[in-house]
């Protein structure tokens, strides 16, 4: 059994974390978060030149051609950084929605893009509250154009091109739904950027009036597309949110060693010590979920579906507990705009939203198992 | 990153499973599989007798203790043999939870420390279940704090003189040996004046006293020392050296990788799978739903957790850390677990016994939970131990560190 990943992986994690620490500070992220630049643009021309955009992306598309346990040691680092870059909404999204249900002409023309830095993408799914739901979905698609509002998409604002969920059917079952692809800057679409919890990954409200949109995929095909999407993303932000986990607890780990009170380290104080063992526990029973949907995910395995809702919601739980609980081991100075805490605050809390709540993911695992053991 | 077995290991287990097919206790599976915290019962055998037969057996085939050296009794198999053994031996492994302290602590700390001659002749009979051991280390003032303890033992002659009392000795009532800690000089700090023996639990002046516990069964005793003799050459590392000797009795019990902890999840999926409620089935029921599914993702990641570990082994590495937190994941999830379970059951949940729901599996469980998280270090003293040891923290700050034993107050406030 190895139920780790190779000695290359490895490797590749560490060159993602020297990269990303040499080119994603704090203080770079900072701009980002302060309003000054939409998304770090020199730091994506950079995670393209090191391959890392298509590193799941086969040679033949201008990707790596490596794997999906390849881009989940990446996503790692991209948590822990807090890269304020399009990389989920793209490369977890976009470009694996393209994977599964493009043409060949479709993945010739937006993922060597994508792999390059050149396009940035997203998915238009939600309209307004609520979770992933075929009826949730009423944007309207008919004679190839599109007329409807998608709010919240991620990156919306900097997104070249999206994958929109439209109606295409009124039987009220999966099969209404269907996939498109449509080119955000051409006429007929209308962007507005949305104020969120998150600055550092924009949330944006796209209006599509007679918007022209080809198919992807087959029509009808759109909700079995979608839950493979979001299953596999899921399993990429588990990763990313185990690498947030894993840097917030160390931000808690070393003031709790540097702080000193009542004339003692604060870290020797069980109430503190006993907090961060906590943390520590949901960051490892995160870790081991979400290397079982990585497994499941890189073999495509009958399992994807439990895996994937099991690591979303252990990754989701563990992200939250830790940037909450660090800023309580920082005291009043972790709730300064200051230090870097809120940051992992404001990234674990979105992130627990973005492919549905932790309501809608426990209800799925549910449902996944009892199938799995029905079968 | 695959879940296969190398060739080796493969080999390894088709000819564990071929052995464990021919020769387990099949007519006991059923209920050894039944069996969950706080009841495993056989309703026509005596556990003892059946665990100690498949030992037996285990030994004379050779598949005793697979990580001892042969000539102790063992297999001299690699620790991923080991892990592969405990997955195909299945329920029945449940046999071998009398000798687990005998087995995971008192034998590796008489291979450690013991004369060879002293290993010859006790250890093949521990490793066959002949023999069973006990650990007498905690006492009434010594809990957590192993190291506070007050059981005397003084020299006379050639031997030692122990007077005392040990507590929450597990198993004390069936062991024939233990390995003892006891004071030697207590005008040191206290960590400085321990040292370690092993001993014949029917040496005169050895008494028993089975402890009732809350949950109304006596899986533990007390033991009381009146002038017992203990032989000098069944000391255990040198004189004052006992705290240390300990270390390896205890990292033995930390290390046991891949042993399955109980959660109760999946009992309480099984049950709120076929369960109805008022106003429908169980598993439908959207509060039930969300509860199952975050305990479900602690169960996973406590498995998967324990799978990264193998793996470590696999690998011939040593597993890091992270299976420290088996046990305190699960101590506490299996009495919420079971809390809940009554729960579901409303005002009936009371009714225990072969009149409760699925004979009082859960209430059971519920009240044997309390001590999974006391017994093996208590729940806090597992999270200052990650804290410390996993985490880099600073240990606490103790008044009694250096000072004499003697000198240490002994009462609150008087």
């Amino acid at each position: 059994m190895n139920f780790d990943f190779s000695d290359d992986q490895k490797q590749l994690r560490d060159q993602a974390r020297k990269f990303l620490t040499e080119k994603c500070s704090p203080k770079a992220v900072r701009v980002v978060l302060d309003g000054k630049a939409p998304y770090d643009k020199e730091l994506w021309k950079g995670l393209a030149e090191m391959g890392f955009l298509g590193v799941a992306i086969p040679e033949e598309f201008g990707g790596a051609g490596a794997g999906h346990l390849e881009l989940c040691v990446i996503a790692e680092e991209m948590g822990r950084a807090n890269a304020p870059v399009p990389f989920s909404s793209t490369v977890y999204l976009a470009a694996e929605a393209l994977l599964i249900a493009g043409s060949d002409a479709q993945k010739k023309k937006w993922l060597p893009a994508i792999a390059s830095g050149d396009a940035i993408g997203t998915l238009a799914l939600f309209e307004g509250k609520g979770n992933p739901a075929p009826k949730a979905v009423k944007l309207a698609a008919a004679n190839g154009v599109l007329n409807g509002v998608k709010k919240p998409v991620p990156d919306g604002a900097i997104a070249d091109f999206a994958v929109v969920a439209a109606r295409t059917g009124s039987s009220g079952r999966d099969g209404d739904t269907s996939l498109f692809l449509v080119d955000l800057k051409a006429a007929g679409v209308e962007v507005k950027n949305l104020t969120n919890l998150d600055p550092t990954r924009g949330q944006a409200e796209i209006t599509f009036k007679d918007a022209k949109a080809e198919p992807l995929g087959a029509a009808g095909e759109g909700w079995s597309i979608l839950s493979q999407v979001l299953d596999r993303a899921a399993v990429l932000c588990a990763f990313e949110q185990v690498g947030g986990s894993d840097r917030a607890l160390e931000m808690g780990r070393d003031y709790a060693l540097d702080r000193i009170a009542f004339g003692r380290q604060i870290g020797s104080f069980q109430a503190v010590k006993h907090m961060l063992a906590d943390m520590y526990v949901l960051a490892t029973l995160a870790r081991s979920n979400s290397y079982y949907g990585a497994w499941a995910l890189s073999t495509n395995a009958a399992e994807l579906p439990e895996a994937a809702a099991a690591a979303r919601i252990s990754a989701t739980q563990a992200f939250q507990h830790c940037a909450k609980n660090n800023i309580q081991v920082h005291g009043g100075m972790g709730f300064t705009w200051e230090f870097d805490c809120h940051m992992y605050y404001r990234r674990a809390n979105a992130m627990a939203l973005g492919l549905g709540s932790l309501t809608y993911w426990e209800d799925q695992l549910i449902d996944r198992m009892r199938k799995k053991n029905a079968a | 990153m695959n879940f296969d077995d190398t060739p080796q290991e493969a080999e390894f287990r088709a000819t564990a499973r071929a052995w464990i097919g021919a020769n387990a206790p099949r007519q006991y599976e059923d209920e050894l599989r039944k069996s969950s915290l706080g009841r495993t019962v056989l309703k026509n055998a005596n556990l003892l007798e059946v665990a100690k037969a498949w030992q037996k057996k285990k030994a004379d085939a050779g598949w005793a203790c697979l990580h001892w050296p042969k000539e102790y009794g063992g297999r001299g198999s690699t620790p991923i043999e080991r892990v592969i053994w405990q997955q195909e031996e299945g329920p029945f492994g449940q046999l071998s939870r009398m000798f687990i302290i005998g087995h995971g602590m008192c034998g590796p700390t008489m291979m450690a420390f013991a004369r060879e001659e002293h290993k010859r002749t006790y250890l093949p009979p521990l490793a066959s279940g002949e023999k069973v051991w006990c650990q007498l280390f905690s006492e009434p003032a010594g809990g957590s704090d192993v190291a506070g303890l007050r059981t005397r033992a003084e020299k006379d002659g050639d031997d030692w003189v122990i007077n005392g009392q040990k507590i929450w000795t597990s198993g004390a009532h069936y062991s024939d040996y233990g390995i003892l800690l006891t004071r030697t000089d207590p005008t040191v700090p206290k960590h400085k004046g321990l040292t370690m023996f092993f001993l014949d639990m029917k040496s005169p002046g050895v008494e028993v006293r089975p402890i009732k516990q809350a949950s109304g069964a006596s899986d533990f005793n007390e033991v009381y020392f009146t002038n017992v003799r203990i032989p000098d050459h069944q000391r255990l590392g040198e004189v004052g050296d006992g705290w240390n000797v300990s270390l390896t009795t205890l990292m033995n019990e930390r290390s046991a990788i891949g042993a399955a902890v109980s959660t109760g999840f999946p009992e309480l999926f099984e049950y709120c799978s076929s369960l109805m409620l008022d106003d429908g089935p169980a598993i439908e029921d959207r509060a039930v739903r969300s509860k199952l599914a975050n305990w479900a993702v602690k169960a996973s990641g406590l498995k998967y957790t324990s799978m990264r570990a193998i793996s470590a082994l696999s690998r011939g590495e040593r597993p890091g850390p992270e299976n420290s937190i088996g046990k305190l994941v699960a101590g506490s999830m299996i009495q919420d677990v079971a809390t809940y379970a009554l729960d579901l059951q409303g005002a009936s949940g009371v009714v225990s016994g072969d009149d409760a729901e699925l004979a009082g599996r859960f209430q059971a469980m519920l009240l044997r939970a309390p001590g999974t998280r006391v017994e093996g270090g208590t729940d806090e003293i597992m999270r200052n131990i990650i804290a410390e040891r996993v985490l880099g923290l600073p240990g606490d700050i103790r008044v009694d560190k250096d000072v004499p034993f003697n000198k240490i107050p002994t009462k609150g406030r008087n």
